[in-house]
Formats: C-alpha cells, structure tokens, sequence
C-alpha cells in the first residue's frame, strides 16, 4: 500500500487530525513570516539598489513603535501556539479510562508485545479499531523510541521506567512502527507494524494464537516458581504485606512517605525491595535484580494487578 | 577607481617575522586567528567529507555504500567534527580573535599569550578525537545519549569524550579573553552603545561560553567515569537514571546552539550596515536581544525531552519558554529587514550571503515554533524535520554568517581581493544546494523518516535523491571559495584600507593591519554606523 512518492504521512488515529490542524496553523504562520521577510528583503535590494559608489543610505536609527510592534504580535502569536500545542498534548499525555492494556519491551533490535490474552508477538502488534490502547512500556538495555508515524505518536522506552503512549486507531490497515531513539548498530532495522483490524477480525485473531493461558496467570505460576507465595500470604506472620487488592492503592512506607502502587512501584519493589519497605514490614525481602526478565517482571506486575480485594475475609486462593 | 594609489604597507602583520616560529610562539591575535582559520577549516572538510558519505549512502534506501556499523560512525563523527570542533568555535576563534582587539581600538587582547594557548588546547582536544576516529571511530552519535554510550557502544567512547573535554577549556579561556578585552581595553570615546554589534554578540556568546562549558565538560567525564569505573549515574541497573544524562547534555547543548548562531548574528549585523551604509535599524534593540538569548537560552534545554519521559508540566514550562526565546530572534530579523529601507544597498558578495542568512535563519526559526508546541514536536521530533530545522539554523545561520564574514573582512586580512564574479556564484550555488538538501528533509520529517536511520523504507526514496543531489552541489559551492580566495592572497587586487566603504575602525587602519593594529590609539567620536556623509575610497 506505500507506492509512489507521498508528501503527507497517512492519518490513522484520532489524534493524528488534531496534531494535523496544528501543523498547517504553523504551515500558514512560517508560510506568511517567511513570504514577508523574502519579499521584504527582495523588494528593497532592488528599489534601494545602491546607485552611485560613494552613496551612502538615509539616517534612520529606528522607531520605538515599530519594535514594541514586532516584539508583541509575534508573542501574541506564539502563545497561540503554546495553548493549542499543549492542548494537544494534554490530550495524548492522558489516556482515556478504558483501555486495551499492552505490554512492550523494546531490546537492541525488536520489539516484544505481550497481550494480557497471553498472545506474544515480535515487531508486529494487532490491535482493534475505535478502541483506546494503551501501551506499557519498557526496555531491556538502552533508550528505544515506539514511534507509529500514522498515529503521530512517539514515546521514548526507557530501562527502569514504564513509560505510557495511547492511541485509538480509525481505521484498520497496516502501519509503520519506527524506533526513533538511536539505539545501535541496526538501529534503523529496529522498525515493525502495527495491523489495526476490526473488532471482530480482532477477536478472531485472539482466539486464532496460540496463547498458553493469560498474562496473569504466566505470573501466578511465576509467583510460585519465585516462592513468593511464602512471604505474600496471609498466613505467613507478616514476613510480607498481602497484595491482594493492593494495585493503585496507597501505600504508607517504612520512612512515613507514601508511594502509589502503580506499575512501576511493583518493578522497583522487585527489583530493590529495601528501596521502598511498606510501613510495619521488615526490609527482608531478596532482590530478584538479575533473575527475572523484563517480560518476567510484567508478568508479575499483570498477576499483582489481577487480584482483587478480598470479598470477604477471605482472600481468593493463589 | 582610484586603485593607482592602493598600496601594501610595507609593515603589517603577515610580514612582521617569517617562519614556522614567527608563527607557532605568536601573541598576535590575527596570527592566531589565522591558525583557528587553518585549524577549523581542516575540521569543517573532514566533517564534511562525512556528510557527503552519508548522503550518498543514503541515495538508496538499503544503504548500499557503507555497513550500518560504519554508517553510525560517520553521522556521530559528522556531528562531533562539526559542532564541538568547526561550529562552536568558527567564526569567535577566527572573526572574533581579528577583530575584537581593532574594532575596539586595542593593540591586542587582554591575554595574549592564554589566547596562544587556546589555540594549542584546541588543537590538542582536535587530535584526541581524530585518534578516536582513525583508530575506530564512534558510534553514539553526537549526543552520547546513555545508557547506550555508556555499556551499550564498544566503540572509542572515552578518547572522543576526552578530546571534547579538551576542547571545552579552548572556549571557556576564549570566552573570558573577549569578556575582559571587552570590558577593560575599549579605546577612550568607545562607549558600550558605541560598540558594533559582532562586538555584543561575542560578548553575549563569551557569557554562554564561560557558564555554559563546564557543565558538558564535567558531563563527559560523568559518561567516561561510568564507562570505565561503572559508577552508577545513567545505568538504571546500576541504580542511575539514564534521562539524567538528557538533563546534563542539553543544558550546555541547547545554550550551544547559540553560542554557534550568536557570532552569526552580529556578523549580519555588521555586513547590513555596511552593505546599506546605514546605521542598522533598532541598534539597541538588537544589542540587547542578544543578551535575551544568551540568558533565556539557558532555560529552555527540556524541550529536548518532551518524549523522554518528561512530566507534562515541566514540559509545558519548557515549551512556554522556548516561544519566548523566539522573539529575539524575531526582533533581530525585522531589524535588519528594516535597515535595508532607504538604505544604499549593495549586491556584492558579503551582502548576498547576509540576504542568505535572513532567510535561511527565518525558516530555520519558523520551523523552531512547530518544535516549541509540544503536542506537534511528539509526531516530528528524532525524525528528519529536526535534522532539517538545526541544518537550517546552524549551516543555513551560522555558516552562512561565517562566509560572509570571511568574504567582507578577507580584504582586511590578506591585503587583497577575491574574484567577485565567483564569490557571487559560489554563494548562489551554496544557497540552491543547501535548500535543496534541507527542505525535502522536512516533508521526509513530517512523513516520518527518523534521523540516524541508515535504511529507510523505498517510498522516501525520491525525497532522499533530492537531499543527495543538494548536498554535492552544496560540497562544490564549499570548495569554490577555498579555490579563489588562496588564488587572492598571490594574484588579487590590492584592497586598500576600505574597500567597501565602511565605516567602523577596523577600516580605518592598513590592510593588512600592522601588527600593534593602529599606529596611535584611536579616539571615539561617533556612533557605530556612523554613515553621515558619502564615502571615500570605494573600490567597486
């Protein structure tokens, strides 16, 4: 479908029409400055043309008027820009509250997407139309950039953060997905797509895979491998706090701050659990740095992130 | 007209002792900018040579010329050789160290012999990173974004760091060898408003420099510590945070910027005058809009970062404060535009790479406002809009302000003059080549190309023939001037003291100047620009 020689990127999410009335806003503002100053300048070379070579210009030293003039309509114009930009990019920066959750991990050089169904993929990522998706991500050794041109949306993938990027994409096809952060020798081939499909070739394609249970449960059964059930229980004698219903709560910590138990709070308390002690617990717990993968860790993060507050005193069982 | 009664003084600075230690132990400033103009023009033709590697390989979309590994070398080398090592340093350590000491009326500057010693800094953090090339190169691009260059590359991370490290200390001295000429040797009458305006923007570039430098430096060191020592400051395994490294760059990196565009400026302001005989327009409107851009310059480094992870509302600051730096900006191209009205306004060379840099810096900084709006800077950033946009600023401004500034003040330098008729030509051929090179990269930008890419898909491929054509037109529109103006210093026409008939000090002492630049210090009564009656001693 990428024949001939396009000039304008296709538009495929239902951000990429807002980012594209911004961008010929600023295609009139540079087109008219630009067309003003040439012309300006074309015009007086020729009609002041030097004549004589001893001619020497008239003694003009400037007008107070004219510089408040172009000081202030050119800052009036910019802050046009600035409150329609960050309008913008208020708008990409939140996502809405239902989403289709996706996990990526970028590496030196592919891009890894876990589905929470279960399915993996490598460089190409199937997501429906006319649903918002969000993407989790991280990486697994230096800086990546998941940038899909067709949805004008781009987001570095750092190592020890999680990163969120949301799009909803209008219509199905296929589309180009580039790391757009130098990241190494084949830099350049670190590129996939994304297939946006109807809601119901969508849910074909689900069931299609061959997913081996969902990511909640790959991280049930890593908790066990782990042994982290030991400790993470209600019958342990408080070796460690019981994480049921524990997502997007607050937690008071062991120092009287407080952190939220987001994503990136479950990572770092896997990965250097005395950085972080939940309040009334001792820093006893291992760190599981070096041990479990980046895909691993979602995994985990994804089964923390299924277990519901007990209903009733009892805790669903594990 | 008159050119019977032109003559070479029989005592100036370039026969005032011969050989290669008259030259090398020299305290004379135009000497030593003499030796920058060697230096830094050697640097600008082997970063070149780079680009034109790069663009030819980029003719294809597999990249069929070089290997991606080599490929990665050359564009880090190409930014490495050009920013730290051709435009940071061009037109301060070659305009600046000619004509700072006379157009304030000085013997020479405040420090000649830490002036000398610039230079050797220079030429060794230069043959630092030279060794990092030829015994391997590097591959981290310019940026040296980590964690990449710090456990990722296995390339000569550290040799090219250190060579940078070097370098830094040749700026910092340069820049307090112009502060304090500036402030203590003025000749008596020359007050601050009286000073032209390349003075200002040196001055304002020399701040930049000074407070700007250490920070890159220390930087580097940051990067080659956890290199070689794994400290932990950028690794996230190692308990760092890899977007501090970002923080750290683009604070002396964005002040960069200016400090390659300011001198730019304050060349233009200098050739408009001259090239109008007009006092230019808005005099201190101007002077103080530099000072604007070297102090906001220095707030306004996180609108590198706007995908980096950055909290919505530092970017919201950071994009509110890059508008603002844009007004100066602003303010000094209408002020030039305006001087030409009623002017007497000249064709010649110098003047048509000034009209070169209004309008390639206009579309450079336009291009600036649709990076400052955050939510459209998301979709065009890391990709060619960008390597369009800094083009446009850095080769479009800065190298065409340095040409043209070559181009007026050679008469001064070497005596003599260049062949007109080819210096109007090369500067047509560099104009058509650099926009052909630049401006597909912007639509490329918009259609989603990323920068640093050594493979791209088939369909941009039209575009990226255009770019390569444009840059071998723009290579031979670089080499013409080397050509005529080596041809001038033997065959040209003796210059006079003024040829252009300009007004400003540096005019009104020998070509080329004896090397105490005036035979009695001069008296200042009069107003930069000062264009009141008509001029004397107009060769052309």
């Amino acid at each position: 479908m990428w024949t001939g020689t396009p000039l304008f990127p296709e538009a495929a999410s239902t951000m990429a029409s807002r980012v594209d009335a911004l961008y010929f806003f600023l295609l009139g503002v540079a087109g008219f400055f630009g067309l003003l100053i040439a012309g300006l300048i074309v015009y007086y070379a020729v009609r002041f043309h030097r004549r004589t070579p001893d001619q020497v210009g008239a003694q003009i030293h400037g007008g107070l008027a004219l510089e408040i003039g172009w000081t202030v309509i050119p800052f009036l114009i910019t802050m046009v820009i600035f409150v329609w930009g960050a309008s913008v990019y208020f708008a990409m920066a939140r996502p809405p509250d239902e989403t289709l959750n996706i996990y990526v991990v970028g590496k030196q050089w592919m891009w890894k997407f876990q589905h929470l169904d279960g399915q993996r993929e490598i460089n190409e990522l199937h997501v429906p139309v006319g649903r918002a998706v969000k993407l989790i991500t991280t990486s697994e050794d230096v800086i990546h950039d998941f940038f899909v041109p067709a949805f004008r949306i781009k987001a570095d993938v750092i190592p020890g953060r999680y990163v969120t990027i949301w799009f909803n994409a209008t219509k199905p096809g296929r589309y180009r997905l580039f790391c757009a952060e130098y990241c190494g020798t084949r830099h350049s081939g670190m590129t996939g797509e994304v297939i946006a499909m109807d809601p119901s070739e969508y849910q074909a394609w689900l069931s299609g895979g061959t997913a081996e249970g969902s990511l909640a449960s790959a991280g049930a059964k890593l908790f066990q491998d782990l042994a982290c059930n030991t400790c993470h229980r209600a019958d342990a004698q408080g070796r460690g706090p019981v994480l049921d219903g524990l997502f997007g709560k607050t937690v008071r910590l062991q120092s009287g701050e407080t952190a939220t138990a987001d994503e990136a709070y479950i990572r770092e308390s896997i990965l250097h659990p005395t950085a972080q002690v939940a309040s009334g617990f001792q820093p006893i717990m291992p760190t599981f740095q070096g041990i479990v993968s980046e895909e691993q860790l979602l995994e985990l993060v994804e089964y923390v992130k299924s277990l519901k507050a007990p209903a009733q005193g009892q805790g669903q069982t594990r | 007209m008159a050119t019977s009664t032109v003559l070479i003084p029989p005592r100036h600075y370039l026969n005032d002792g011969y050989g290669i230690k008259s030259w090398l132990l020299t305290r004379d400033h135009k000497r030593i900018a003499l030796l920058y103009l060697a230096s830094v023009t050697l640097f600008f033709f082997v970063g070149g040579a780079m680009a034109v590697l790069i663009r030819l390989d980029l003719a294809t979309p597999a990249g069929d010329l070089v290997t991606d590994e080599t490929y990665n070398k050359l564009f880090t080398m190409h930014g490495v050789m050009m920013v730290f090592f051709f435009l940071i340093p061009v037109i301060p350590s070659v305009l600046g160290n000619f004509l700072v000491p006379i157009m304030i009326g000085a013997k020479d500057l405040a420090f000649p012999k830490l002036n000398l010693f610039s230079w050797y800094i220079y030429v060794v953090g230069g043959l630092f990173t030279l060794y990092a090339l030829v015994t391997g190169g590097v591959d981290t691009g310019w940026t040296f974004y980590t964690p990449f260059s710090t456990v990722s590359s296995t390339t000569n991370v550290v040799p090219t760091a250190l060579g940078i490290f070097i370098t830094g200390f040749s700026s910092i001295l340069t820049g307090l060898n112009f502060i304090v000429t500036i402030h203590r040797m003025r000749a008596p009458g020359l007050t601050w408003f009286r000073m032209p305006l390349f003075l200002w923007s040196t001055y304002a570039t020399s701040l930049i420099n000074v407070l700007g430098t250490p920070v890159i430096a220390i930087t580097v060191l940051l990067v080659a510590a956890e290199r070689v020592f794994h400290f932990g400051f950028f690794d996230p395994r190692l308990g760092g945070d890899p977007v501090l490294f970002q923080h750290l760059f683009w604070f002396y990196s964005h002040p960069a910027v200016y400090i390659m565009v300011l001198p730019a400026m304050g060349v233009v302001s200098e050739l408009v005058a001259a090239g109008c005989r007009k006092p230019v327009f808005g005099y201190s409107f101007v002077a103080f809009a530099s000072l604007a851009i070297a102090v906001l310059g220095f707030l306004v480094w996180g609108h590198h970062m706007f995908v980096a992870g950055e909290s919505v509302y530092s970017a919201l600051i950071f994009s509110i404060l890059s508008f603002l730096v844009a007004i100066p900006s602003a303010v000094k191209v209408f002020n030039w535009t305006a001087t030409m009205y009623k002017g007497a306004v000249s064709w010649e060379t110098p003047m048509l790479y000034a009209y070169g840099f209004i309008g390639l810096f206009t579309i450079g900084g336009l291009t600036g406002l649709f990076l400052a709006a955050v939510g459209l800077d998301v979709h065009v950033t890391d990709t060619y809009f960008i390597v369009a946009h800094f083009h446009y600023i850095m080769v479009g401004g800065t190298i065409m302000g340095y040409l043209g500034g070559l181009h007026y003040w050679w008469p001064k330098i070497s005596g003599r003059l260049y062949n007109e008729g080819l210096a109007k030509l090369s500067a047509g051929i560099i104009f058509v080549g650099f926009n052909l090179t630049f401006f597909p990269q912007f639509v490329l930008g918009y259609l989603g190309m990323p920068r640093r890419y050594h493979a791209y898909p088939p369909d941009f491929q039209v575009l990226n023939v255009l770019s390569s054509a444009g840059a071998s037109i723009l290579g031979v529109g670089y080499l013409v001037p080397m050509v005529y103006l080596m041809w001038s210093l033997r065959y040209g026409r003796l210059a006079g003291s003024n040829p252009w008939g300009a007004v400003g000090l540096e005019w009104t002492t020998t070509s080329p100047p004896p090397t105490e630049n005036f035979a009695e210090t001069p008296i200042v009564t009069w107003d930069a620009y000062d264009y009141h009656a008509p001029v004397e001693g107009h060769v052309a």
